[in-house]
């Protein structure tokens, strides 16, 4: 009975001998990458016997031998760029190509000058208290093997720090392009994501890739949400259809702050997500919401946590699933009520739509409830089209394949509709839709 | 004649619930299907609209020379025939606005038209939905959802003063509304009435004839058309009920 996979683990300890001869780095960070890559040499990768992989896989990932990403000409970055959903937005944007900052295709120009938005390696190298302080504080090494192997390697990524009171107008929004080459290749992305007290903003996180072979984006993104502050944020994974895809979001939530996060999966072969919210501070509130739209062979796990440790929080949870072919999925959405948390309100609901016989999904809730006087509910559907809505639409005259993709579009849609800046809702939108179209 | 069903048998499971329907439609004619609960109306409505949960074992309806039983849902709506739902369905996420666009635009593309923009369409419905009296938010909202058993009803209608049906088949349009619902559908109904448009109302009740006039009453009693004649048949029905008629065909059985 194992539960880790340690074959190629011998792999990432070269790189990471390489990395620390390569590049200089101050003693907490390298002595916190050590601490990282010590943990993950002790868990290895997962089997599916661990309880939290039991559905996922990872295998692929384990098995295949990934070399850092090389760094590449950014410039043909910039043609798959425009077919991004977020093409045409006009918002600050950091662009990171195989997982270097891509200065050229960035712009920072319509940004407020308080707000700083840079390389997170280049912070590190200007000797940020602000990183030092809060850089691995929220995000889980040691139980999570992935988010160890990221935070062994941090190197580059964004970081964005928002003073207190300020409101932005326009989204930030970091692009991550891999450009795979002809071997398997790993980056590291690492985004800190700093929000000062009585602040509003909207960040948006792509992951866009191009190629055909295999590739491994390894992300972790920590966000601290200060006190009274509201934050949007919005994550699409748009890899290619041969990537794999992990993921860590940590949101760490202060008294009366808000979040409101939505994860849309597209992409990858093989992706994973794990998603946290916690309510530190009394009278927070989270929402954690969630799209994935899988065909072929794709797998997509996303496991939420929703962690309450204050009284008088709230947290909503919508998780809608689209699966075609002999797609799986997995929703894992735990909820913790920690023994101080009293008057917790917490709703989670994942609702699935599966469009052929041969696609699976594995939903599953787990509570962990330790205060009395707590409202936590929640469900998970699986189900078809609704026979009776396709036929009033068809015996109006609209044709089945239209018919079909228009009510797949409108499941989709309650999530998108949930998220608050107008543009990019549209254009996730349209982005699934396109999707959907492809597969149809 | 624009429809001609002969024979047509028809079951869901093995249950027969139409069991040799015999019926012509001539264009420009309204004619009212009545009878009790059962008796198999909707069945049929339903099987000329193109429902896939009713097998058709037996008959042929023929549709302006076509087959129609040979034809998809789509093509039927595309070809002319529309249905009004007796339950219309709820779709939650799609705009009235966009629903009724992309129909019209599917039968218009069908008959080689230009498609309509959303403001084109717009100045198109509005007439329609004062005859119908809908209020424009209606039109933002997604499809039934939320709407009451009369706001449905007369969306039903309204679909079907913008889409221009050839046949339009109602199925029992009047169940559940209120008088002056009743009245507003009407209207909508007989503002269709035309030398170019055929109506088959189905109804359980002889009051909605009051105010759709047929030219023609059929009465349908478990599967069979038991009895047809003019308007006068639907009052004698008022009078007598259904049973005087199940009896007389039970007699001679």
């Amino acid at each position: 009975m194992t539960t880790a996979i340690k074959e190629h683990q011998d792999v990432y300890l070269q790189s990471f001998r390489q990395l620390e001869q390569r590049a200089k780095a101050p003693e907490w960070l390298a002595r916190l990458r050590r601490e990282a890559i010590e943990s993950f040499m002790e868990l290895g990768f997962p089997t599916t016997r661990n309880e939290e992989w039991k559905y996922t896989n990872a295998a692929p990932i384990a098995r295949t031998v990934f070399e850092p990403a090389p760094a590449v000409a950014a410039a043909p970055a910039v043609e798959f760029m425009a077919k991004s959903p977020f093409a045409e937005m006009d918002c600050p944007r950091l662009v990171f190509v195989n997982g270097r900052l891509a200065a050229d295709l960035s712009s920072l120009d319509s940004l407020a000058a308080e707000v700083k938005v840079m390389s997170l390696g280049k912070a590190i190298a200007d000797g940020s208290s602000q990183v030092e302080e809060h850089l691995a504080r929220y995000a889980d090494c040691a139980a999570n093997p992935f988010a160890a192997l990221n935070t062994a390697f941090i190197e580059d990524g964004a970081l964005i720090d928002i003073p207190k009171r300020l409101e932005l107008a326009k989204p930030i929004y970091l692009l991550y392009v891999t450009l795979a080459g002809p071997k398997p290749t790993v980056t590291h992305p690492r985004n800190l994501i700093l929000i000062g007290g009585e602040s509003q903003a909207t960040v948006i996180e792509g992951y866009l890739g191009f190629g055909d072979s295999a590739y491994l984006t390894n992300a972790v993104t920590e966000i601290a949400v200060g006190e009274n502050s509201i934050l949007e944020y919005v994550k699409l994974e748009g890899e290619s259809a041969t990537a794999f895809h992990t993921a860590t979001v940590k949101i760490h939530q202060a008294r009366n702050a808000s979040a409101h996060a939505t994860t849309v999966a597209l992409g990858a072969r093989l992706a994973r997500e794990d998603t946290t919210a916690a309510l530190d501070g009394e009278g927070g509130e989270a929402t954690l919401n969630g799209i994935y739209v899988l065909t072929g062979e794709q797998h997509v796990d996303n496991h939420t946590t929703l962690d309450h440790a204050r009284p008088h929080c709230a947290s909503r949870e919508l998780y809608k699933g689209i699966l075609d072919g002999k797609s799986t999925g997995v929703f894992n959405g735990k909820i913790i009520v920690r023994p101080d948390a009293q008057k917790t309100d917490s709703k989670q609901s994942n609702k699935n739509l599966l469009l052929s016989e041969e696609a699976t999904i594995n939903t599953k809730p787990q509570l962990e409830i330790y205060a009395d006087d707590v409202k936590c509910t929640h469900g998970a559907t699986v189900g078809q089209i609704d026979a009776e809505a396709l036929f009033y639409l068809r015996s109006r005259g609209i044709g089945q394949l239209e018919a079909r993709s228009l009510l797949t579009a409108a499941f989709a849609n309650d999530v998108l509709d949930k998220i608050k800046y107008s543009r990019l809702r549209e254009r996730l939108k349209e982005a699934v839709f396109e999707r959907l179209a492809r597969s149809a | 004649m624009l429809l001609e069903i002969k024979n047509l048998r028809a079951k869901v499971g093995a249950n027969e619930i139409l069991k040799g329907i015999n019926l012509a439609v001539g264009l420009g004619e309204v004619h009212a299907i009545m009878g009790p609960n059962g008796s198999g109306k909707s069945t049929l409505a339903q099987v000329l609209a193109g429902r896939d949960v009713y097998a058709v074992t037996e008959g042929e309806v023929t549709y302006a020379g076509k087959n129609l039983l040979e034809m998809a849902p789509e093509d039927r709506a595309r070809e002319g025939v529309f249905m009004a739902f007796q339950y219309p369905v709820e779709i939650p996420g799609v705009s009235n606005t966009y629903f009724l666009r992309a129909a019209l635009n599917a039968i218009r593309k069908h008959h080689g038209q230009e498609e309509l923009d959303a403001m084109d369409f717009l100045a198109l419905v509005r007439d329609k939905m004062k005859l119908l009296d809908m209020d424009e938010s209606l039109m933002t909202r997604p499809v039934n959802e939320g709407f009451s058993g009369g706001e449905k009803k007369r969306n039903e209608i309204f679909q079907m003063a913008v889409l221009e049906p050839k046949l339009a088949i109602l199925d029992e349009t009047d169940s559940g509304l209120d008088i002056d619902a009743l009245k507003i559908v009407a209207r909508g109904v007989n503002a269709m009435r035309s030398k170019e448009r055929s109506i088959i109302v189905v109804t359980h009740y002889q009051r909605l004839l009051n105010y759709i006039v047929p030219d023609f009453v059929h009465v349908l009693s478990n599967g069979r058309i038991v009895k047809s004649g003019s308007k006068d048949l639907a009052l004698e029905l008022e009078q007598k009920g259904y049973g005087w008629l199940e009896d007389a065909v039970n007699a001679t059985a």
